[in-house]
């Protein structure tokens, strides 16, 4: 009996097959609050999401009482749709500025430092940027709405050094967001690279040093390789995250002025629920999953192929 | 992609990293790297100037500035039931309800993941771990029509579950790898003496993983607490909102906005979680570094 308790007894020996089966069932037991949660919250809405993209189900008009199928013409719309394509090529803005560059350069750089800096000082840095990230979405985007403004505190800080004024949030409201959305999330890539950082031995870097090479030569020959499995794990996480921004942008710009901040996610909610078009709405929503899912693969092709 | 072999620190009460020998000397003289750190650090700070400047300064405009006559008048002004009691109090019933059920839900959860090997568990934790990726923000428009067809929209219980599920793959994932590191020995003995599963869950395990389950607890709340997108959706009533959205409404409510009281009510929003975060300090780093490990 001891054995059938003890964690590594695999599947049943045939003769307890059936009271194996019972125990199965006894110990799947305490999964079913969260199986439940998640089919019902999680799994039934992408499932329901992807019936509805092939609807006309809208909140008002055609297609509020009666839900037809329309086939592929939400998607078509979509890819022939002018503002489309300008809501995707400002997500790639936004994503390729705020996340691939700036959080994951910014980050792998507060790390690197944080190696080198005195303990004190690592760690005031550290709660500082981590505290950016603890700030309620809505609360960083009055922030830096405040900061960016006309006669906000960027311009009054560059009066005083006798500096133009910058108006990013109207000339350039894509970068404006990429700045607070850089601030926001820099802690979540500064503590991944630390924590992989740490894995390295000290030895391996001191013998490197010894062999005489620099420490530009260090970086890109011993600890880029090193940390490259954190690298994509890190761009996956970050650029799922930054897709999928919208308190942040809603709050600044709210997708203006005009469309020329509106990223997909505030494009898709416009949609659905400015003009009522739920079936459109989702379908763009499965676009943006989409474009999640290809970068996912991307960076996952990226970590097997280094690996062989 | 291992799923086994990182597990975060955290499980054992002293998560500090080992010390890292000779890169950290104490004690010598500020090196370039330490002025560059605090440049950063310094950096940062300046958006948060204004929040906590405007707060106290009853003529606040958009720009920093130090206030005239510095004083609570901002803090008076919004410290009544409709402006900030009620929106504090349906975000404590909001993200508090959400925590609860998340935190049961993962511990019960990852207690047969942890602790029998099956067949099953393996599928089911990298399904776990893509849910981890999925972006709620896709899948709000689905939700919202669903909650339509079953007469869900404005309700506070429907809107606790869904963003109590939202949080729970990554839960899961934190709280099994948190359990992992609780040693099986003594369970064994417990279940040889015919406890059962719950009782061996709440009496052995929980008692020695209380850190671990604080990680996930503070750190679903922080996640929720901020979570903006969820409640604007999904509640409607004025007298249902939670803080999130009440700040957002905070300007088109009053016409002329008033910078210092907004900023008052920005900081009295993001008060528990900043003294959550300062409590719980580096080791809510290591269940924020254990995305790191999830597939590294």
């Amino acid at each position: 009996m001891s054995a059938d308790v003890s964690a590594d007894t695999g599947t049943g020996r045939a003769p307890v097959r059936r009271r194996s089966r019972r125990r199965t069932l006894l110990r799947g037991g305490p999964l079913v609050p969260a199986v439940v949660l998640l089919v019902l919250f999680l799994a039934g809405p992408v499932v329901y999401s992807v019936y509805l993209a092939f609807t006309n189900r809208a909140l008002r008009g055609e297609g509020s009482d009666v839900t037809s199928f329309v086939g592929l013409s939400n998607f078509t719309d979509a890819l022939t749709s002018p503002d489309f394509w300008n809501s995707a090529g400002l997500t790639l803005v936004f994503t390729v500025v705020s996340a691939i560059i700036g959080q994951n350069l910014l980050g792998l750089t507060l790390a690197l430092l944080m190696r080198r800096a005195s303990r004190p000082v690592s760690a005031v840095t550290g709660v500082i940027v981590v505290g950016a990230w603890i700030l309620p979405e809505v609360v960083v985007g009055y922030l830096w709405y405040t900061f960016l403004a006309g006669d906000g505190s960027l311009n009054a800080l560059l009066g005083l050094v006798g500096l133009p004024d910058q108006e990013l949030l109207t000339a350039l409201p894509i970068i404006a967001v990429s700045f607070a959305n850089i601030w926001r999330g820099t802690a979540f890539t500064m503590l991944v690279y630390t924590a992989a950082l740490a894995e390295i031995p000290e030895e391996i870097e001191e013998a490197a040093r010894i062999d005489g090479a620099g420490p530009v030569q260090r970086f890109f020959e011993l600890t880029l390789p090193l940390i490259r499995r954190a690298v994509a794990t890190n761009l996956m996480l970050i650029t799922l995250q930054t897709l999928s921004v919208f308190g942040l942008i809603y709050v600044m710009t709210a997708g203006g002025p005009g469309t020329s901040s509106q990223t997909l996610p505030l494009f898709m909610y416009e949609q659905a629920f400015s003009y009522g078009r739920l079936g459109y709405g989702t379908a763009v929503a499965l676009l943006l999953l989409l474009i999640g899912g290809i970068a996912s693969l991307g960076y996952l092709r990226l970590l097997a192929k280094e690996d062989v | 992609m291992t799923l086994t072999s990182t597990r975060p620190a955290g499980a054992e009460p002293d998560a500090d990293p080992p010390p890292l020998g000779t890169s950290r000397r104490r004690g010598r003289r500020p090196g370039p790297a330490d002025l560059a750190l605090l440049a950063i650090a310094a950096i940062f700070c300046i958006p948060l100037a204004w929040v906590v400047l405007a707060s106290f300064d009853t003529e606040a405009s958009l720009a920093v500035a130090w206030p005239a006559q510095p004083g609570l008048d901002n803090y008076a002004a919004v410290l009544n039931p409709e402006t900030t009691f009620r929106p504090m109090w349906n975000s404590v019933l909001l993200c508090g309800g959400a925590t609860l059920v998340t935190v049961v839900c993962a511990v019960l959860a990852a207690y047969p993941l942890s602790r029998y090997r099956s067949r099953a568990a393996r599928p089911f934790l990298l399904t776990i771990v893509f849910a981890t990726g999925l972006p709620i923000t896709a899948i709000m428009i689905p939700v919202y029509a669903l909650f339509v067809q079953v007469n869900l929209v404005d309700s506070m219980p429907a809107a606790v579950l869904f963003l109590a599920t939202s949080a729970l793959p990554y839960a899961i994932f934190l709280t099994k790898g948190f359990m992992d590191g609780v040693p099986i020995e003594i369970e064994e003995a417990a279940w040889t003496d015919g406890a059962t599963t719950l009782r061996t869950l709440w009496e052995i395990v929980l008692p020695l993983m209380r850190p671990g389950v604080a990680v996930v607890a503070i750190f679903t709340l922080v996640q929720t607490w901020g979570n903006f997108f969820v409640p604007f959706m999904l509640l409607l009533s004025p007298d249902k909102l939670p803080a999130a959205v009440s700040l957002f409404t905070f300007s088109s409510q009053y016409g002329q906005v008033a910078y210092g009281q907004l900023a008052a009510f920005s900081i009295l929003y993001s008060a528990p979680v900043v003294i959550l975060y300062l409590m719980l300090g580096r080791r809510l780093g290591s269940g924020f570094t254990a995305a790191g490990g999830l597939k590294a």
